[in-house]
């Protein structure tokens, strides 16, 4: 026998048998009543105070519930594991009535000494459990000065001072309550052995591979239509979304701006939802040609959002008018208009300002959370101030290094720095990143050196202010001065986006960010 | 030789002490700490300071490094930051994936890379060994993460025969079957360019041989070419062929890292660079320790096995 005749019927038999073991093409289709989730990473734990990413909130929001949660489709907050709560006068206690029946998925009650566990496991350093720790978003509660437990369906949190923003902050993940008897049994392990009041029951976690929730049939709200949820880590974009096309998930978050078009048909739903997402500018307003309110609008107008919001991020993003998103509809001054793209009145201003031909240093990241796209929209930043006539040089930075760099102030080092933030409040962003008392020295995130007294004392005002109305117009005011002031170039709000395929039903994107997956179905 | 062994052995030892010494203080120098990671926008100094403490951060650093030593000779490697899990059981499973991927990739291209050497010198200059050195270049030209992508999109999006990622179905038994489906593609991935290289080598070593001599006496003798071939030109070319695989396994391990991030293979690489971008100190330094220590061992062991095979290499 000819060595090659050999050889080829040898390939041939080989290539048979594999083809036979394989059998016939993998039938990708995932089972009625789970939903296949495909997330951006691995979570690092499933115990809400222990946590700051939203890739974990994800989870956590379908396994506990917290006293109040956000109102679906707002970022107003509804009763949950509360039914009710009273504000005194000063606006330093919050006394707040609880849900009767409620039990965790351990078997344990819900009631007041529960909620007085929790608070003290993360806030009190000689509570038996704070070592379950450490809980990076603690300060979220740093004015809590005590919780108590009035009787069994009560409890009292007493503030150091007035703070506005305490509500939706319970309303963040933070402040998920989880089982005080689950925490006493697993101890440092908690996080993997979870167990709270939510819709869904924790079922498993196989590290790297999946996390899988089970419906909670006792669940206060009612039950869930979905027998289960398994949410699987895939961090790669592309990746994620050649699983969702070969019909692998059923669902995926954080869909690549370019992939969109992939989804377009009727064996998917493409959903968008713009989130309390800003991505900004810094502009170093103690030195150099930013020192000059004119120069900083003029940045404003020579800068064109429409393209980037359009052209470099594909549409997922819409341009932003000032500081605060329109996310947070109740405290959103709709009188402002964006900075509308003029070149022509940009050269006016640099020009009346004396700053023609000024050199520009410029921070940007390579990548990070909330920062979209960054070299690309750093690039075509740069293009549009060179167009004006401010020469712009990038500096490009990794994340972690890039924060090192921004976070303690641009002074003597740069012009201007790439920035984003997603916060549950109208009061997070421009209070530790627009004060005067907010200054990198001072230990806030003012790295531009923005200062003006009458946005201080808006501010301080919004804060201690527990009527929502009053906050809301003292925000509004805020965001006007603002605005006028430029001390960043307010460049897009961020939409989030999600796809499933036709089998699902009844599902929402929340502009929390969050995913709520009790009203969802799937056949 | 029980000498020799013992002192491949103790001469490991500062081996991992350097590497212990270099990769601490690269996750020292490098700017950003895991608090800052973990903070993320709300990372003031205030409660980066305070995080650091809690995360037992604030100590000098040359303090650290010798708790971390000591902990380490205890076999406590720590807890991941960034996963909340013990660093060796983390490593321990990463590695088993790895292993499974890198080791299915380094048969595929010994052993295809081989025949196909064998098969392109037998037939030099023939319609055979054209096709195969067309397709031994293509392979060697083609970046594995790219012909990764190409392949879920051909195999996984359009054709739906194997699974575009992961190691295991999420539901359904875990067979020896299912982890093949998992598998083909990463593999085969991993195996082109290696394949090509062997393939290469192979085929030059195997011309090499089939010039002597006593390869033409076999065929005067009478032997059939295919005997020829496999048994007396082949066993003299392996010894050539058999370093350009150790070269090889050394090449698919490293290269499982890219094969990891497409194929979204729970593997060692895509851990470490994870940790990386997180700052998961921890995590970082014990993955690096453990595979460095795996490495050090295989040489020992293949050292051992050289000098048991060839009596000149000195005991």
């Amino acid at each position: 026998m000819d060595l090659l005749t050999w050889t080829r019927r040898g390939m041939l038999a080989a290539g048979t048998a594999l083809a036979l073991s394989f059998g016939l093409p993998a039938a990708a289709r995932t089972p009625p009543g789970v939903l296949i989730v495909g997330q951006i990473a691995e979570p690092k734990a499933l115990d809400p105070a222990a946590v700051t990413a939203v890739n974990d909130f994800r989870i956590l929001m379908n396994v506990y519930d917290g006293l109040v949660r956000y109102k679906s489709g707002t970022l107003e907050v509804e009763p949950a594991l509360a039914t009710e709560w009273e504000i005194s006068e000063d606006g330093t206690e919050y006394t707040f009535t609880l849900r009767e029946g409620v039990s965790f998925h351990d078997g344990t009650p819900f009631d007041a000494e529960a909620v007085v566990f929790n608070f003290e496991r993360m806030l009190n350093e000689d509570h038996p459990y704070h070592d379950t720790g450490p809980f990076p978003l603690a300060f979220f509660f740093s004015s809590v000065s005590s919780v108590e437990a009035i009787d069994p369906m009560t409890v009292k949190f007493t503030l150091s001072e007035p703070y506005a923003p305490f509500l939706s902050n319970l309303a963040y993940p933070t402040g998920l309550i989880v089982s005080p008897a689950a925490v006493e049994q697993h101890g440092a392990d908690f996080g993997r052995n979870p167990s709270g009041t939510g819709p869904f029951t924790f079922a498993e976690w196989r590290s790297n591979e999946a996390v899988a929730v089970e419906a909670n049939p006792d669940y206060w709200g009612g039950a869930p239509e979905l027998q289960a949820v398994v949410f699987r880590p895939i961090t790669d974009a592309n990746t994620r979304t050649a699983e969702m096309l070969a019909g692998g998930i059923d669902m995926m978050v954080e869909v690549p701006p370019v992939a969109l078009s992939q989804f377009q048909g009727d064996a998917f739903q493409v959903f968008e939802q713009a989130g309390p997402h800003v991505w900004f500018l810094i502009l170093n307003a103690k030195e150099g040609p930013f020192a000059d309110k004119r120069v900083r609008q003029a940045a404003n107008y020579a800068i064109n959002k429409e393209a980037l919001v359009n052209d470099v991020l594909e549409g997922t993003a819409e341009v932003a008018a000032g500081p605060t998103p329109p996310a947070f509809a109740w405290a959103y001054n709709e009188a402002l208009e964006p900075y509308p793209y003029d070149p022509e009145k940009a050269k006016e201003l640099i020009a009346e300002a004396g700053a023609e031909g000024a050199e520009l240093t410029f921070y940007v990241t390579e990548g990070g959370s909330g920062m979209l796209d960054p070299v690309a929209m750093g690039t075509a930043i740069q293009a549009d101030l060179n167009a004006v006539g401010l020469t712009t040089r990038i500096e490009t930075y990794e994340w972690n290094t890039f924060l090192g760099q921004v976070n303690p102030g641009l002074e003597g080092k740069a012009d201007m720095a790439e920035m984003a933030w997603m916060t549950n409040d109208p009061d997070t962003l421009p209070f530790l990143a627009l004060r005067s008392e907010a200054w990198p020295d001072k230990g806030g995130f003012n790295s531009g050196y923005y200062s003006n007294p009458e946005v201080d004392d808006l501010l301080e005002k919004a804060r201690v202010a527990t009527d929502q109305n009053e906050r809301a117009a003292l925000y509004k005011e805020m965001q006007e001065i603002v605005q006028e002031d430029a001390p960043w170039v307010f460049v897009a709000n961020w939409k989030q986006n999600a796809v499933t395929n036709e089998r699902v039903e009844g599902f929402e994107l929340q502009p929390s960010f969050f995913l709520l997956l009790d009203g969802v179905s799937k056949d | 030789m029980g000498r020799y062994i013992l002192k491949r052995l103790v001469s490991a030892v500062p081996v991992l002490l350097g590497i212990t010494v270099i990769v601490f203080a690269i996750m020292a120098m490098i700017p950003g700490d895991p608090a800052t990671a973990i903070l993320g926008s709300y990372a003031t100094p205030e409660n980066v300071e305070k995080l650091n403490r809690d995360l037992g951060l604030d100590k000098p650093a040359v303090q650290r490094y010798f708790i971390w030593l000591w902990n380490m000779a205890q076999g406590d490697f720590g807890r991941s930051f960034s996963l909340n899990r013990p660093v060796l059981d983390e490593v321990l499973d990463r590695f088993g994936a790895t292993l499974v991927l890198a080791g299915t990739a380094f048969v595929l291209c010994s052993v295809l890379g081989v025949a196909a050497g064998v098969v392109s010198a037998a037939r030099q200059y023939g319609l055979a060994d054209k096709a195969i050195t067309f397709a031994v270049l293509l392979g060697i030209s083609i970046p594995s993460f790219f012909l990764g992508m190409m392949m879920i999109l051909i195999f996984a999006v359009e054709l739906r025969w194997f699974p575009a990622s992961g190691m295991w179905p999420i539901y359904g038994d875990r067979t020896v079957l299912v982890l093949m489906k998992h598998l083909a593609m990463p593999a085969l991935a991993l195996a082109v360019v290696a394949t090509g290289v062997v393939a290469r080598l192979s085929r030059s070593a195997m011309l090499e041989v089939l010039r002597q001599d006593y390869i033409r006496t076999a065929r005067a003798k009478g032997v059939p070419e295919r005997g020829v071939i496999w048994r007396h030109a082949l066993r003299a070319a392996m010894v050539s062929i058999l370093p350009v695989l150790g070269i090889q396994a050394g090449f698919v391990l490293s290269g499982a890292v890219y094969i990891e991030m497409v194929f979204q293979w729970p593997g060692v690489g895509r851990m470490l660079v994870d940790a990386i971008l997180k700052r998961d100190i921890l995590l970082v330094q014990g993955g690096v320790v453990l595979v460095a220590a795996c490495y050090v061992m295989f040489n020992i062991v293949v050292d051992v096995a050289q000098s048991l095979l060839d009596p000149r290499i000195k005991t």
